[in-house]
């Protein structure tokens, strides 16, 4: 299995036109969904079977974790870990509990990120795929506790860690405590890094703010999904303050590949057969 | 506090009118005017004990309230300032360098407000690029090379949002330096000395020991980004600063910091000797019983002290 990964595939690249305004990747109800990149009318159901990719275009639409999980891991060998963690109210923040009911509701999982070992082509590694249609995969203490924990869980078993970034940034309802997220993930990535094993960061839309200030862009290697939106600040935060249009294409994996900050844009058709490459080639001789 | 405020004017104007009073006509008033003036320091300490969190932010963001460099020049002799991240520029928003506490080497770094609109305009509001937090962790590693301990002060409204921050990957310089000083072979100390905004500070903020200065704020983000991003609405930023928990008693209580360095009455900028002094004293003491634990359990307990933070069930 692992000879058939190197065997050299033919595609054509395609080019993500920029754009003016930021496209707003949610595949809506309905039927036919009008591609938010090439402006075509697309049959829903052809978008689902095509990873959640414009067959036309090749714009890539936001995907969520389960989707991602089956795309990614063989099947039958994710072992999800830290399923039952619960989201707390740490500043008492009015309303959040029930947002976090409703987001739950919404999208059948308990928080913005789902870790578990699983295996890429065979090959063993902790997963962990955030979810941006929970509150904007917004980092939180269930986040950063449950990013932790699989980087730690990684470090003990000597295995490769690889996350999915998907997140909007801070979790603003949990304040400080969101923000003290980045250290403790930063802290439990470098003690993986001190042992010598392997972290794989895979950045889709959007990545922003504090996963991006933090284990997003520690990965040994840097791999971003075509015209994902990759940044610190917000765009439009960024605009008020310099009180000037943004550059065509600001802050697209393309511009930060262009700026020396990703090592890879790699099509989401390929990205486990990449995976599966590094993992193969990072394997520790026992 | 609005009440308490219109009182302490009162009485401000009382006194002015009896030491003017007592001067022009020569008459001794001494008794009156002691009276007015204890009963004006009882109130400001009941006011300064009562800030509301946005009351703290307007302290913490003073103009007056002093900055790294204030504090740097009190606390220790021979501040020698070094330059540059070695790879784009010197960001003056970030300072840094080494001096001498009581004759020991230290490497001192912080956030660096202007003391005026010029000094602001050319530090950017402390505002740091990415070649900041560079400047900041290659100082960093030199104090590790030499074995010696490194002291922050943090005082930022946050990370700069602009085009340049975003091109020199402003998120990957902050990531590192948060990866880095986790493992940093040498005792780190930092001190929110006024305010402490978001990953900005953080970046600063991984140490053995976290303390803040009395009427500093430390927060994910500005109070009024909070309410722009959260409500839509920048104006609400007083109401943020209430529900976002930022002073350093919320702080002390969710045990993300170590302790509360208390101020001079009225703030900061009233006495400075008198704060650095105290600063100077505990970062003395604290660095005793840091280099006297072996590296290994050093960074263990940082590795805990950040790795305990959240909650969750
Ligand atoms: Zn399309």
């Amino acid at each position: 299995m692992i000879k058939g990964i190197f065997k050299k595939t033919k595609y054509v690249t395609t080019s993500i036109p920029a754009q003016e305004k930021v496209p707003t990747p949610i595949i809506p109800d309905g039927m036919w969904i009008k591609c938010n990149s090439c402006d075509q009318i697309v049959y829903k159901k052809d978008i689902e079977e095509n990873n959640r990719v414009c067959p036309y275009c090749g714009f890539h639409f936001r995907m969520n974790a389960r989707e991602r999980i089956k795309l990614i891991v063989d099947e039958g060998t994710f072992k999800e870990l830290d399923s039952n963690l619960l989201t707390l109210n740490p500043l008492d923040f009015p309303n959040y509990e029930d947002k976090i009911r409703q987001q739950e509701e919404k999208t059948g999982i308990k928080e913005a990120v789902i870790t578990g070992i699983g295996r890429i082509y065979g090959e063993e590694a902790v997963i962990a795929v955030m979810d941006c249609f929970f509150l904007m995969g917004s980092m939180g203490s269930v986040v950063g506790e449950k990013i932790t924990r699989a980087v730690e869980e990684a470090t003990i078993r000597r295995l490769p860690v690889i996350i999915f970034c998907a997140s909007g940034g801070a979790r603003m309802q949990e304040g400080i405590f969101s923000l003290m997220q980045m250290a403790k993930t930063a802290g439990a990535i470098a003690r993986h890094a001190e042992e010598g094993l392997l972290y794989i960061s895979v950045l889709t839309d959007p990545t922003t703010g504090g996963v991006t200030a933090s284990f997003a862009m520690l990965g040994d290697i840097i791999i971003a999904e075509p015209g994902a939106l990759i940044g610190f600040a917000g765009s439009r935060v960024i605009e008020q303050t310099i009180r000037q249009k943004l550059p065509e294409g600001f802050q697209r994996a393309e511009f930060l590949l262009e700026h020396g900050f990703i090592d890879k844009i790699i099509k989401r058709e390929e990205i486990k057969k990449t995976l599966g490459k590094l993992l193969y080639l990072h394997k520790e001789v026992k | 506090m609005a009440d308490i405020n219109q009182n302490l004017e009162q009485l401000e104007n009382k006194l002015e009118a009896l030491r003017e009073f007592s001067d022009t006509h020569g008459v001794d008033l001494n008794k009156e005017i002691k009276a007015v003036e204890e009963k004006l320091y009882e109130l400001k300490i009941e006011a300064y004990k009562n800030l509301t969190p946005w009351e703290k932010v307007n302290l913490a963001r003073h103009g007056e309230r002093p900055t790294s460099l204030d504090y740097i020049d009190k606390i220790f002799e021979d501040f020698i300032e070094f330059h540059g991240d070695r790879n784009f520029r010197d960001d003056p928003s970030i300072i840094g360098g080494i001096a001498s506490l009581e004759g020991k080497a230290i490497t001192v770094i912080g956030h660096q407000k202007g003391r005026n609109t010029k000094e602001n305009i050319k530090r950017n509001f402390g505002m740091p690029h990415p070649e900041g937090y560079r400047k900041a962790l290659r100082l960093m590693k030199q104090a590790e090379k030499f074995k010696r301990p490194v002291i922050c002060f943090i005082d930022t409204p946050g990370a700069f949002c602009g085009i340049g921050a975003e091109e020199r990957g402003q998120g990957e310089a902050i990531a590192i330096n948060l990866m880095e000083m986790s493992r940093l072979k040498t005792p780190i100390i930092s001190i929110v000395i006024g305010e402490g905004g978001s990953g900005g500070a953080l970046a600063l903020g991984v140490a053995d020991k976290v303390y803040m200065l009395e009427h500093s704020i430390y927060s994910i983000l500005s109070p009024e980004g909070f309410a722009a991003i959260l409500w839509k609405d920048g104006t609400r930023a007083k109401e943020a600063a209430q529900v976002m928990k930022i002073t350093s008693e919320d702080l002390k209580n969710f045990e993300i910091i170590d302790d509360i360095i208390n101020e001079p009455l009225g703030g900061a900028h009233k006495d400075i000797g008198e704060l650095a002094k105290s600063i100077k004293k505990l970062i003395i003491n604290d660095l005793q019983e840091l280099e006297k634990q072996d590296l290994e359990s050093l960074l263990n307990k940082r590795y805990i002290k950040f790795r305990k933070i959240g909650e969750y069930q």
